[in-house]
């Protein structure tokens, strides 16, 4: 079937089954490569895109729902030059190998969009989906943190 | 494409009528929600019904609702919309902690409370506290609209009282006073976040004058059901000690080892659990 949906704010129709997943449509026909597949079900975080303004695990959803759907992956929050989130996880060393890093960043963005001025439990709480296997998380942490703190400073 | 789709079909009605026409009409259609659950098993090839009937997008489902005797949660409301609602925040706060305990953020954005439900694992989160609050759930048919006591809906193991032609449409919650009662809920799980519960329980006491004017508790992961413990309540309201509260506890629950835990943690951390909220004054 056809599926419409905004992507990064584009207007784009593609052909795809009902029930395939997003992640497959963003990483194999729109080819974003930036989500990662991470476990596939929904533990992990890596495939973590904002839908609707709402971070959702994109291997979770299925193309059917995305249809007049606005969708933000890691690409279109860097269209314009770095997001503050993403400078601020260069900055902190917020990552290592990089699998979990766009997911990671799609959650502070999501974090940040819904609550400028977070707590530290609730950074934590909004990190808790994201897993990150070289286990960096203090740095990943601090990262989100300054993000915060840099505020203003590009956008 | 993944071939193994080719299988499988989906629609999304345009609305609720018809909705409940195709589940009337076509015997295989299941309902599809958040999809939190059923595109795990899709995706791992065990997902066992082929054709389904999206949901998510009926925008009436989703509805949270306050009125004066009830606070009425849309099957289809997420666990977010359900932890930012200040009403439910304010009177139902073990709702309100249940639903901030699912899976984590990114999950609770998407997962329904209907979905919760009529999934029907004994480990679900927010069963605990629907039975605590006298919850009552509304089944919806083409032909039929019943509304009946949550604590009967689950008549065993992944079994429940819904019919195939209908969908959970509402769970309604009665409205109390309830700012005097100890309300405790508590989720024991391999981590605070993204972890399915070992146990849940969700727990309402009332005291009066000394004595207990009112007590429900109820647990996830002890039985085959979400079991609203109403031996030990009895107990309780009798003015009970704590060891024979926890001698009839421990008789009423049936735990099990599995693959998350086993029977022997899960019946102490039942018994630490209550005793807690046997304690807080």
């Amino acid at each position: 079937m056809k599926i419409t949906m905004t992507l990064n704010g584009k207007r784009m129709t593609f052909d795809a089954h009902p029930m395939s997943r997003l992640l497959d449509l963003l990483r194999e026909d729109a080819r974003l490569t930036g989500t990662k597949e991470g476990c596939g079900e929904g533990e992990c975080g890596a495939c973590s895109i904002i839908m609707n303004g709402r971070l959702v695990n994109s291997c979770l959803v299925p193309a059917l729902q995305c249809e007049g759907a606005d969708i933000l992956t890691i690409e279109g929050v860097s269209a314009g030059g770095l997001h503050r989130v993403q400078e601020a996880f260069l900055q902190h060393g917020g990552a290592q190998c990089g699998a979990c890093t766009p997911g990671m960043i799609m959650a502070v963005v999501a974090l940040l969009d819904h609550n400028p001025n977070p707590s530290e439990a609730q950074i934590r709480e909004a990190l808790a989906g994201n897993l990150c296997r070289c286990t960096g998380y203090m740095r990943i942490f601090e990262s989100a943190k300054n993000a915060i703190a840099a505020k203003g400073a590009t956008r | 494409m993944k071939s193994f789709l080719h299988d499988y079909s989906m629609t999304a009605p345009r609305s609720l009528g018809e909705a409940l026409e195709l589940l009337d009409t076509d015997g295989g259609i299941r309902i599809f929600a958040g999809g939190t659950d059923l595109m795990v098993l899709l995706e791992s090839g065990t997902l066992q019904h082929k054709s389904f009937l999206d949901i998510h997008s009926i925008p009436e489902l989703r509805d949270i609702r306050v009125t004066p005797n009830y606070i009425t949660v849309g099957a289809g409301a997420t666990f977010s919309d359900i932890a930012a609602h200040p009403d439910l925040m304010r009177e139902l706060p073990l709702l309100h902690e249940a639903a901030r305990s699912v899976g984590a953020i990114a999950i609770q954005n998407r997962a329904t409370i209907g979905g919760n439900v009529a999934n029907a694992s004994p480990a679900a989160d927010a069963p605990p506290a629907l039975l605590v609050y006298d919850a009552e759930i509304e089944l919806l048919s083409r032909q039929n609209n019943r509304r009946i006591p949550y604590r009967f809906f689950h008549a065993g193991y992944k079994k429940t009282l819904l019919v195939p032609n209908e969908m959970i449409r509402a769970f309604h919650i009665p409205r109390a006073d309830r700012r005097k009662c100890v309300q405790l809920y508590k989720k024991v799980g391999t981590r605070k976040a993204q972890a399915i519960s070992k146990i849940c329980f969700a727990g309402l006491l009332r005291r009066e004058g000394g004595r207990i004017a009112d007590a429900r508790i109820a647990f996830g992961s002890v039985a085959p059901v979400p079991l609203r413990c109403e031996k030990t309540e009895q107990v309780l309201k009798n003015g009970g000690t704590l060891a024979e509260c926890l001698a009839i506890l421990s008789s009423e629950i049936s735990p099990i080892d599995d693959i998350r835990s086993n029977a022997a943690y899960r019946l102490r951390v039942a018994q630490n659990i209550f005793s807690r909220f046997f304690q807080v004054k």
